[in-house]
């Protein structure tokens, strides 16, 4: 099964399992969804329940918002991260503060499911990996399936959240394919993973990036370094406890983000070893991002500009010296 | 099923205690018991004190953060709204909103928003909920002529009207945006064109005048209850007091605030009301002292009232652990 298929699974188990879930976002219906997750949908649900939305993004994310505070169990899709800065009022302002602002009597069970990342050529606004951002905001929880079973179960644990999540869904993962048990594991929202067990460092990285590190853990193996690699699948709140207790095995460890370097969520998990582990460590931290660039056009540059197995097996080799 | 139509001494109270609440708001705020940004409603009372009546304890109420009036209007007790002007924990958002942010989920009172046309997107997901689930609710939304100038008003009006979504859009008219006048923000300045272009059944009204408004809000939110279209009424209001306490009101004359106060929505409707005998020297002596004595007791109240402990610091980030896990 592939990624987009089960994403749509998810999907359709949520939609049979509780009237109150609905699907809302531009051309998830008629059209199919942009990447295709939701085909089929609307024949099977309806559509009231297979919504789709005029171009106003703010509109329907905070009507989202609105359904989930009044009952409901919005599934609100946008087609990219970057659209979603037109509904960061409505995000930041709205979702994230409102439980907080109102002494916790409001709270909002909406769910929040974006494309993200770059590879196809999308250039400078369909192809950045802002999921970062988002991680800073309180009162946001925020994930990155980057497997099948987590594409299909991590939008079911976000509809049993009380709280917002935002899922953030790599455009180059949509095609990944994988088996999923029958019937699918159950998975939890939080909690990072361990993916390749290894000793000698940890790569620490989630979402798109996950095939890249496990394809450069692969090639280190070969090489006779055997890498960990950990898959964060909640950006926030972050998995600290699984990410010492690999560092501290290892003593190494280098981070791999598709986002920028400044000011990011890698900056942020190697400030966080050096609070916490830092007199376990053997080696300077390390980190693989994307170049401070918005995300060109042309597949050479968008190539060069993107973390690829290359610059993680390098940048690994660097950190075991 | 619609809720019992005001008296026109019901109004009158209601914004007589409106009032009263608000002038020893702003005496608190110059005292520093009340701090942070603070919007007094003074001179529009009719709005609030007409719509809410119209409204049944199951409809949803949104508002901006000039929202005292529509919470005490509600039915919020004064107690807690001026508690929590105070900050304290036993305000009616538990100290965490303050003026701008009033809540109260028993009386579907959904804040206190201080993003212009920020809960616009949010009436219309209330709308939509009650309309899938067919229940007979009504959403209505308070917003300033402000907000007609936000994208959110338009894609919120569009939304509500494309998906029919029983949302009473109030759109509180008081010719200024802070400092800044309509025609100097809109190329268009009929705000009921602008909402008839999106869609929504719309209509103007005397805000100063709240048997009018009362009227307005029980005809619109039947024709919702029964199926209709979303309504958008414009309100022609005037705030007689500064936009907050920080504005020395460099934008407008004094020659057009008196002429404002003129019309003081209160004043009007007890001359009239006097004028029909339903008023007399000492009912409007009796429901003066009333308005008054619910202030000072929420005043005591807010002042008995305590503060939450620091410890409490990161409660209600998330709904299961401090701070919602970072």
């Amino acid at each position: 099964m592939s990624y987009r298929e089960a994403l749509r699974e998810g999907l359709r188990e949520a939609l049979r399992g509780d009237p109150r879930v609905f699907l809302m976002g531009e051309d998830v219906g008629r059209y199919g969804g942009t990447y295709a997750v939701s085909k089929g949908l609307l024949e099977e649900f309806g559509e009231e329940r297979i919504r789709d939305t005029p171009l106003a993004e703010s509109g329907f994310v905070g009507a989202g918002i609105g359904a989930a505070i009044n009952g409901m169990r919005p599934v609100v899709e946008i087609m990219t991260v970057n659209f979603s800065l037109l509904a960061l009022d409505q995000i930041m302002n709205n979702a994230a503060t409102l439980r907080h602002m109102s002494g916790g009597q409001v709270g909002v069970p909406v769910v929040i499911r974006m494309t993200t990342g770059g590879g196809r050529q999308l250039a400078a606004q369909h192809s950045h990996s802002l999921e970062g951002w988002y991680a800073h905001i309180p009162g946001l929880r925020v994930v990155a399936p980057a497997t099948v079973a987590d594409a299909y179960g991590m939008l079911l644990a976000a509809l049993a959240e009380p709280d917002p999540v935002l899922i953030f869904e790599h455009a180059m993962l949509f095609g990944v394919e994988d088996e999923l048990a029958d019937p699918p594991p159950v998975v939890d929202l939080e909690g990072a993973a361990v993916r390749r067990p290894g000793t000698h460092l940890s790569l620490i990285t989630y979402g798109g990036s996950l095939p890249k590190v496990m394809a450069a853990a692969q090639r280190l193996a070969e090489e006779g370094v055997e890498a960990e690699v950990i898959d964060l699948r909640s950006l926030r709140p972050l998995d600290d406890a699984t990410i010492m207790a690999s560092v501290r095995r290892t003593r190494r460890a280098l981070v791999v983000d598709e986002g920028w370097r400044s000011g990011s969520l890698s900056a942020e998990i190697m400030a966080r070893i050096v609070e916490q582990a830092f007199y376990d460590l053997d080696a300077p931290l390390a980190r693989v991002c994307s170049q401070e660039v918005p995300v060109p056009y042309a597949r050479h540059l968008e190539q060069a500009a993107l973390p690829d197995v290359d610059g993680i097996v390098s940048a690994a080799h660097a950190v075991v010296g | 099923m619609n809720a019992p139509a005001p008296s026109g001494i019901d109004l009158l109270r209601t914004m007589l205690r409106i009032r009263r609440f608000e002038e020893k708001c702003a005496e608190l705020y110059g005292a520093g018991s009340i701090r942070g940004f603070l919007h007094l409603y003074i001179g529009e009372e009719a709005i609030a004190a007409g719509v809410m009546p119209a409204l049944l304890p199951e409809d949803a109420i949104l508002a901006t953060y000039r929202e005292h009036g529509h919470a005490l209007a509600r039915g919020v007790p004064a107690r807690s709204i001026m508690a929590e002007m105070f900050g304290k924990r036993e305000g009616c958002s538990g100290g965490r909103g303050g003026s701008m942010h009033l809540f109260d989920v028993s009386r579907r009172f959904y804040g206190g928003n201080a993003i212009v046309g920020g809960a616009l997107p949010l009436a219309v997901g209330f709308g939509l909920a009650d309309r899938m689930r067919r229940e007979p609710r009504v959403t209505a939304c308070f917003f300033g002529e402000g907000a007609m100038a936000e994208g959110e008003f338009h894609e919120s009006a569009n939304l509500a009207a494309l998906w029919s979504l029983p949302v009473l859009f109030v759109c509180e008219n008081n010719l200024y945006a802070m400092g800044t006048a309509l025609a100097r923000s809109e190329a268009r300045t009929d705000l009921c064109l602008k909402a008839e272009a999106c869609g929504l059944a719309a209509r103007q009204v005397d805000g100063m005048d709240a048997p009018a408004v009362a009227a307005a809000a029980r005809e619109a939110v039947a024709a919702l209850r029964a199926g209709g279209p979303p309504m958008f009424l414009e309100m022609q209001t005037y705030r007689f007091r500064a936009h907050s306490m920080f504005d020395p009101e460099l934008y407008r004359s004094r020659e057009e605030v008196e002429a404002w106060r003129r019309r003081c929505p209160i004043e009007t409707l007890a001359a009239s009301l006097l004028a029909s005998g339903e008023l007399d020297a000492n009912l409007r002596l009796a429901l003066e002292q009333e308005a008054r004595a619910e202030v000072e007791d929420a005043v005591a109240f807010a002042q008995a009232g305590t503060w939450e402990p620091v410890e409490n610091l990161l409660d209600h980030v998330g709904a299961l652990r401090a701070g919602g896990g970072a």
